[in-house]
């Protein structure tokens, strides 16, 4: 039984070890300097290089046009994760709750409208998305960074699927207390929803922290990029270097990694839940 | 639906015109769009297109660069969607099993979720690296000269890599939350019918488990199809014609570094249907998830 | 403090399922109401057509001298008790009271007397600034309560109250909810399926079946002149025995052709025959003159309740057991026969084609 056991934690620690070490290989790496690296090979202990690797990344205007450092990255990194998930919310609650809580006409065809976007993600329109973006002119805009990204609708499967459970003598209820539709909303289902509402922020959160694609097609002005952005740009300096700068493209990756991983770890139980429960 | 709603002429359309215009801006009309492109053959100088019908899918279908691409595809995709399920599965296994540690055991295997995918595709440049790579080292001293963004192979396998790796963690909630959620009594009931520990997972603990492995069976084959984007994108050190890239990857190059627009939104029509199908099944399978629990 | 009135309400729902077929009930001032019947047939819908959950597909509810049939949930002054208490879990007891009068606009300094005084009759004073979940099954229940009586309604609308709460707490707050009515003295609709609960609580019942009034009287008429064989067999536990008998030349006789000393006069060649359990007596030394019936019975089983028995036995032509009430001490073996007595004035003649009752 103890053997048994033993072999268990073995696995887990091998797990364990497979998970972390990348992270903390690129951790150390950002810790010294290019040139250590370069000659002996990657390092397992922290070096000395820490402060001045980060001073570097954070405040020294990098890129083509040295425009950007990465304390302005760090700022689109924010403005794009919390302007995705709390628009996403907002939108997708209000959605949600017409669909769940009213009776109108065009109910079912406006719930098959808003369900057919989960059928194409926007990698496979991604061209036709871009031009019409462009045509619109919100090429290197926040809104033609944010609102594109908002029109999948997970979001409202989630509140949809959330409303449906709340008890229906709650609204019956607050019918006969008085409470108005709007009233309802405010008063009732949203303080109801806020474990769920903090669940699909994080979710949210690390979802729009972490595009890719979309941010490298619609902001070529550097100003615009975000930390997940820059990560092409580094490498493509990289590519012309002599000796390649390890140090500050890690850095860059545990700064662009950092506020998502904080976030998922602290709030983990609500993440757990809003990401198991809402593909449900 | 509820039982009693509130009736109202103009309110329910009030709260869904900002979700209702920004689907109909930024996804009917693209995809409406690329349907369209797909049959046409645009001037690469501008001067407006002709429409060609199917001529996109079959010069698409028939050329042996889309052949190629589609067979990386698909077996990356199995690669991925099987060790990042296997192994996700033995981890949550373990982790379920464990009385002392489990909490910390599950936080440190499921935060790499939050590392987006390009940044561990940079990671894995860094592991990989032909001067200082710890992994090319280890490979070096069976004898074998891993040449990662030159070698076809090589590239590809360390993609596959970092693919599983940065999949691991969300098949192991999903797994661990599955295990979870089977009642202790049907466990108790098992472990009084059947002695041997691995017969009883294999025919307790993994049928009652099958519904959550359907289920992520498909996230995991539109993960390998989709989000693997930034970690091609960033491992890739671009040598045409020879890289490893999946078929999504390819309606990028197509589009913008290749000016072609036509083939790439036949490619997109093809990866829709693709995704349809997919999704189809997807909602099917969690009907019945819903069921069985 | 109001009347309420049905007038031939009917609901009928999109599918074409009709719930309720046109059931009319003049409800007096200050009246404790109670809607009974099992699931399906009617009584719930019933009760949220009046509180204004319901549309109501034809005919009338008036609520006072108004006509309600339009008029939305919270304009009709009314107060509703639901089954699961539907309590607003994000707010505190204190909240939870107040919510509705804020919603009316009632003056700060009147909604806390209000709930002060609510809270003092419910004893939940010391709990106000808890969250409904912190809270026990029947506390919860007075909260619900709570909210109900500190809006002084018209009337109190009650959804099945009691039902989730264990078998002693509903002894309790049945006995609670009675009094809190008849020192308050609001008209109250109540609804359950539980004819014990019905029988206690009610100033009227009302049967109701298949969507249709099958009675309507005091407790104790609908025991004792049960109008069909459906409230025969609803209230009262255990069940009235229903014993199908044939009329022939003037007299009652058992499908076996057993006579019986009762009278007919009916008209109809065939009859049931209904009998509870304790008006049956086991004939020993044979029974008083103005007993009607001589009944035998095989014994199958007792069940001993703690107070008194019950035997249960066949009766040829009887498909159902047929229960008798014996004292506690009574034994007897399964498969003996026993030889049954019944007054004459506790038969109960029914209709074999429609149920109805037809003695009187």
């Amino acid at each position: 039984m103890t053997r048994l056991r033993l072999l268990d934690h073995i696995i887990l620690l091998v797990g364990v070890l497979f998970m972390v070490t990348p992270v903390v290989l690129a951790f150390i790496t950002s810790t010294h300097d290019a040139v250590t690296i370069y000659r002996s090979g990657l390092q397992f202990t922290l070096g000395d290089n820490f402060l001045s690797t980060y001073r570097t990344v954070l405040t020294e205007a990098g890129g083509f046009t040295k425009q950007v450092d990465g304390f302005v990255m760090l700022k689109n990194s924010l403005i794009l994760g919390l302007g995705f998930s709390i628009g996403k919310i907002v939108i997708s609650m209000l959605a949600a709750y017409a669909i769940v809580y009213f009776r109108f006409p065009a109910a079912s065809f406006c719930f098959w409208v808003i369900f057919s976007t989960l059928l194409l993600p926007l990698e496979v329109r991604i061209l036709p998305s871009y031009e019409i973006v462009q045509s619109l002119g919100l090429v290197n805009t926040y809104t033609g960074l944010i609102v594109p990204l908002i029109a999948s609708a997970t979001g409202t499967f989630f509140f949809r699927q959330f409303f449906k459970s709340v008890p229906e003598e709650l609204l019956e209820a607050a019918r006969i207390d008085g409470a108005g539709a709007w009233k309802f909303f405010i008063d009732i289902l949203v303080p109801l929803s806020k474990t769920m509402i903090a669940a699909i922020f994080i979710i949210m959160f690390v979802y729009g922290w972490n595009q890719y694609l979309w941010p490298t097609l619609i902001t070529s002005d550097e100003t615009f990029f975000t930390l997940v952005r820059g990560i092409k740009q580094i490498l493509q300096v990289w590519i012309g270097a002599q000796i390649p700068d390890y140090n500050e493209a890690m850095a860059l990756a545990v700064l662009a990694m950092l506020p998502p991983v904080i976030v998922v770890v602290i709030f983990q139980s609500w993440f757990i839940k809003g990401l198991v429960e809402s593909d449900k | 639906m509820k039982k009693v709603q509130f009736q109202n002429r103009w309110i329910p359309y009030l709260l869904l015109l900002p979700q209702l215009s920004i689907v109909a801006v930024f996804f009917l009309w693209p995809a409406a769009e690329a349907v369209r492109a797909s049959f046409f053959l645009e001037d690469p100088f501008g001067f407006g297109s002709t429409f060609v019908g199917f001529d996109n899918f079959i010069d698409t279908v028939s050329s042996s660069d889309y052949l190629r691409v589609t067979r990386f595809t698909v077996v990356f995709t199995f690669f991925v969607t099987f060790f990042s399920l296997g192994l996700a599965l033995l981890l949550a296994v373990k982790a379920d099993k464990v009385l002392h540690g489990s909490s910390a055991y599950k936080t440190l295997l499921m935060w790499v979720y939050a590392v987006a995918p390009p940044v561990a595709g940079l990671i894995g440049i860094l592991l990989f690296d032909q001067h200082v790579g710890p992994i090319v080292d280890m490979a070096a001293l069976v004898g074998w000269k891993m040449q990662i963004g030159v070698n076809y192979f090589d590239t590809g396998m360390a993609m596959t890599m970092v693919a599983v790796w940065k999949q691991i963690p969300v098949n192991f909630i999903f797994f661990l939350s599955g295990l979870q959620g089977i009642s202790k009594s049907v466990q108790e009931a098992a472990a009084i019918d059947c002695r041997s520990g691995i017969r009883r997972f294999w025919t307790v603990t993994f049928p009652l488990l099958a519904p959550t492995g359907f289920f992520l069976l498909i996230i995991n084959i539109t993960y390998a199809f989709f989000d693997t984007f930034g970690i091609i994108d960033v491992m890739l050190k671009t040598q045409p014609g020879n890289d490893p890239i999946t078929l999504v990857y390819k309606v990028y190059q197509d589009g913008f570094r290749g000016n072609d627009l036509g083939g790439s939104s036949a490619q997109s029509v093809i990866l829709m249907l693709v995704v349809f199908v997919l999704t189809i099944v997807q909602f099917r399978l969690i009907e019945r998830r819903v069921h069985y629990t | 403090m109001a009347i309420i009135t049905l007038d031939k309400v009917r609901k009928v729902y999109a599918g074409g399922v009709e719930a309720v077929k046109g059931v009319s009930i003049d409800i007096a001032d200050g009246e404790f109401i109670v809607l009974v019947g099992p699931s399906g047939c009617g009584k719930s819908t019933l009760l949220r057509m009046v509180a204004g959950l319901e549309e109501i597909s034809d005919g009338e509810i008036r609520i006072g001298e108004r006509v309600v049939n339009r008029v939305e949930p919270a304009d009709r002054d009314i107060a509703m008790v639901f089954q699961n208490y539907a309590l607003y879990p994000h707010m505190s007891v204190y909240d939870n009271l107040a919510y509705g009068l804020r919603n009316r606009g009632t003056a700060k300094s009147e909604i806390d007397a209000r709930v002060k005084e609510a809270a003092r009759i419910l004893e939940i004073g010391d709990f106000l600034d808890r969250k409904p979940r912190q809270l026990s099954g029947g506390q919860r229940q007075r909260v619900a309560m709570g909210r109900a009586i500190v809006r002084k309604p018209a009337a109190f609308l009650f959804d099945e109250p009691l039902s989730n709460l264990d078998a002693k707490l509903r002894v309790q707050m049945r006995i609670e909810i009675k009094r809190l009515q008849e020192a308050l003295g609001t008209t109250s609709v109540y609804v359950t399926h539980d004819q014990l609960e019905a029988m206690t609580l009610a100033h009227r019942l009302v049967v109701l079946n298949h969507g249709r009034i099958e009675q309507i009287g005091t407790p104790l008429e609908v025991y004792e002149k049960p109008a069909s064989t459906f409230v025969a067999g609803f209230i009262g536990s255990p069940a009235m025995n229903i014993i199908p008998v044939k009329s022939k030349e003037g007299r009652l006789h058992l499908e076996s052709g057993e006579g019986l000393d009762a009278p007919d006069g009916f008209g109809a060649e065939k009859a049931l025959l209904g009998v509870r359990p304790e008006d049956l007596k086991v004939d020993f030394e044979g029974g008083s003159s103005d007993d009607a019936l001589s009944l035998s019975m095989k014994v199958i089983a007792v069940e001993p309740v703690g107070a008194e028995s019950y035997v249960h036995g066949r009766m040829s032509g009887v498909a159902d057991d047929v229960v008798v009430r014996v004292p506690a001490k009574a034994e007897y073996a399964a498969g003996v026969s026993l030889s049954l007595k019944a007054p004459r004035d506790r038969l109960h003649i029914f209709d074999a084609a429609n149920g109805q009752r037809l003695n009187g």
